[in-house]
């Protein structure tokens, strides 16, 4: 399965367009929080943008923190997200070592990029792409 | 959809906040509209811009964040410019900022005792001592505002005065986000009388989508994001920008040169969009929630020792302000206009009207009207170091000539003499010697601004001489101004959304317009915009149009002096006509 990569975030021009996406599309939200991508500048606008997104981790420290088996490992990296089996306890984002899990206050589950892939059509500069992230580290050994 | 407007009113003098429900969405729609009808519940139409309860206003608009190029907002304020209601736009994050902090507007009243910065989230409010930045320039004031709460790095806009806003230049301009401005009429001043250093808004909730207006929403959405992308309608801002004007305008004989001695001039290439982009710009930027990316920001690479070192710098630029801190000054080179960028930037100066009252200055010092002893500086034409401590000499108003200067180029004339080469129109003139459609259009604009009604498009038209075509043109270029600037959106979006397609995004979200009620109600707020402008003073009849701009030669040659007399007569009476028949409806609160 493939992952989501923000791969030319030098091209990135802090428009949110992907953040936006994936809040309205796929967290049915309007919302900068409430994405599974998030953009930031690191320290204002002229040093450039920054997206917070999970890595894809395998195997994922969210997961295997998870009590409930809510988040299990996706083939290929990432996670998978049961909200029905979701108690609410908040710790897959402390556990997330790169802090891409937004815990929702008011939903109270996790929010997270689900490597859908619906945000990549949106960047205008093609900062995000889909790789297939066992292929590419199998080349890079 | 919501049906009442949430709006936080801060009072700094009590150092208390309120919310307050306005359920006048049919009639004042969002942004300019809201803007207005909140000054005239909020405004003290009878006090000067520096009272305290004077309300600075911040709103946005329906469609805020939910489209995009819907990333702008508008500010309604007294300006200490004109003494008269004013509006100015701006984008960054400042609009999703507010959107996403939950309220429709933003007031601030009062004065605090001491410098101040709020900081606004959705569910918190810090009014914060902020002494220790007085004085400050705009790029220091941010990096230090960054540590102030609410601390949301990423999704917050940062608001910020410079010098110029503590020392109530006329002219002073509001910085947001570094790179975007609340440029024009003396935003920054309105601040600065109200002993606000800073705005902080904190994006931090969020709104859920209405099940069942998803797919037609996301429908609606991806159409016109397609629009905005794949057109090519929007390319122009982020290929070059609004820097591409400079040559066109030029071969038209049409942009201002030195005090607007000429309106063409050899010498473009050397500060053409096209020279700029090729060795000079850096990257672009967006404003939050546009993907066109329109921002341009230079590099500036300055030498600052002996050996081989080096800083470096970044300075947004756009038309407008290569024609106020380049042509306007004669200055030829493009590190010297990104040098005096900076510098106006960082100042927190409008670049237009700082531009137009240093040129005037350059050429009245020229004509002995006014004395070194007074300028303090050899002002002249392409002289950098000369504007470079005119800037500063202006937002510190060093002495009473440059107190007269810092409230504008036409203030300063009146003291000191030299009225007739003031470039000034209602404020320092935009970048457009295009004709008299567009000089009478700026004189007796609602916002004295290129934006009210692009009448330099008429101008550029055949048989732009003709009195009824000129007033239907800008009156319907307004009316579609009002509703785009009603929606937030920016203007650069003219082509993704004409007035069908924001009718479709308003009923995707559940707001049920039909054409005919939607330009009733923005013909309403066009009426409400001008009846608060005369209300608060403005006097077409008083306005007055330099003798220069009747000198000007453009690529049809001489202005035709009477024509312009009589499209300004005959435009008055239709604003007149427009602030007279404003109608008030009942209002529940």
């Amino acid at each position: 399965m493939k992952i989501l990569q923000a791969s030319r975030m030098e091209r990135c021009t802090g428009c949110y367009s992907c953040s936006l996406a994936c809040a309205r599309i796929v967290y049915k939200s309007l919302s900068w929080k409430r994405a599974g991508i998030h953009i930031r500048s690191s320290g204002g606008i002229s040093t450039g943008f920054e997206a917070k997104v999970c890595l894809g981790c395998n195997p994922a420290p969210c997961a295997s923190v998870c009590p409930t088996e809510a988040l299990r490992q996706r083939p290929g990296g990432g996670v998978f997200f049961k909200e029905k089996r979701c108690i609410h306890c908040g710790e897959c984002a402390q556990a997330c070592p790169v802090g891409a899990i937004y815990f929702d206050p008011i939903r109270k589950t996790p929010v997270l990029c689900l490597h859908c892939g619906q945000c990549v059509s949106y960047c205008p500069h093609e900062c995000l792409e889909m790789v297939d992230a066992s292929k590419e580290g199998k080349d890079a050994q | 959809m919501p049906s009442s407007f949430k709006v936080i009113v801060v009072d700094l003098s009590r150092n208390l906040s309120s919310l307050e429900y306005f359920d006048t969405r049919d009639q004042w729609l969002g942004g300019s509209g809201l803007a207005a009808g909140l000054f005239r519940h909020f405004g003290l139409l009878r006090e000067g811009p520096f009272h305290p309860d004077q309300p600075l206003i911040f709103a946005i608009g329906p469609l805020t964040g939910y489209f995009p190029l819907m990333s702008k907002t508008v500010l309604g304020f007294m300006s200490p410019y004109t003494s008269q209601y004013a509006e100015s736009h701006a984008g960054g994050r400042s609009a999703l900022a507010l959107k996403f902090a939950g309220y429709d507007a933003l007031v601030i009243k009062g004065r605090a005792e001491k410098p101040v910065c709020l900081g606004l989230g959705s569910q918190e409010i810090h009014i914060q001592d902020a002494h220790f930045l007085q004085g400050m320039d705009i790029y220091k004031t941010g990096k230090q505002l960054r540590n102030l709460n609410p601390r949301n790095p990423g999704h917050r806009s940062i608001l910020r005065i410079g010098p110029a806003g503590e020392n109530l230049v006329g002219y002073a301009c509001i910085n947001v986000d570094t790179y975007r401005h609340f440029g024009r009429l003396g935003g920054g001043a309105a601040m600065g009388g109200k002993n606000l250093k800073g705005i902080i808004l904190s994006g931090d909730s969020h709104l859920d989508l209405d099940p069942d207006m998803t797919k037609q929403y996301n429908r609606v959405y991806n159409e016109i994001y397609s629009t905005v992308l794949q057109s090519g309608a929007m390319r122009k801002y982020h290929d070059l920008g609004t820097a591409e004007n400079l040559i066109p305008l030029n071969e038209l004989k049409a942009l201002p040169w030195r005090n607007m001695q000429s309106t063409h001039d050899p010498d473009v290439q050397a500060v053409s969009g096209e020279k700029f982009a090729q060795d000079y710009l850096l990257r672009q930027v967006a404003c939050a929630g546009c993907p066109v990316g329109c921002i341009h920001i230079g590099l500036l690479r300055e030498r600052f020792g002996q050996e081989h070192e080096f800083l470096y710098r970044q300075v947004s630029y756009d038309y407008e302000p290569i024609f106020g801190m380049g042509t306007m000054l004669g200055i030829k080179s493009v590190p010297e206009v990104l040098t005096l960028l900076e510098d106006v930037d960082r100042l927190g100066l409008d670049a237009i009207s700082a531009g137009g009252a240093l040129a005037w200055a350059t050429e009245a010092l020229d004509k002995w009207i006014i004395t070194r002893e007074q300028t303090l500086v050899r002002l002249e034409f392409g002289d950098l170091q000369a504007y470079r401590a005119g800037l500063e000499h202006i937002a510190r108003k060093s002495n009473a000539f440059y107190q007269a200067l810092a409230q504008g180029a036409l203030i300063a004339a009146e003291k000191y003499g030299g009225e007739d080469f003031a470039c000034v129109l209602g404020q320092e003139m935009a970048g457009y010697a295009t004709g008299e459609n567009y000089f009478v259009s700026q004189a007796l604009g609602f916002r004295h601004s290129h934006l009210d009604t692009g009448a330099y498009g008429y101008d550029q038209q055949e048989n732009s001489r003709n009195i009824q075509g000129a007033i239907d043109y800008m009156q319907e270029q307004e009316s579609y101004r009002v509703l785009m600037s009603s929606m937030s959106g920016c203007l650069f979006g003219r082509k993704a959304y004409p007035w069908e397609n924001i009718l479709r995004a308003l009923s995707s979200l559940g707001y049920n317009y039909d054409q005919k009620s939607l330009q009733e109600t923005v013909e309403n707020i066009k009426c409400l915009r001008w009846a608060l402008k005369f209300e608060t003073g403005f006097q077409p009849e008083e306005v007055k149009i330099p003798s220069r701009f009747l000198e000007t030669e453009t690529w049809k040659g001489r202005l035709d002096p009477d024509y312009l007399r009589q499209l300004r007569s005959e435009y008055q009476e239709v604003l007149k006509k427009m602030a007279a028949s404003y109608r008030e409806e009942p209002r529940e609160e």
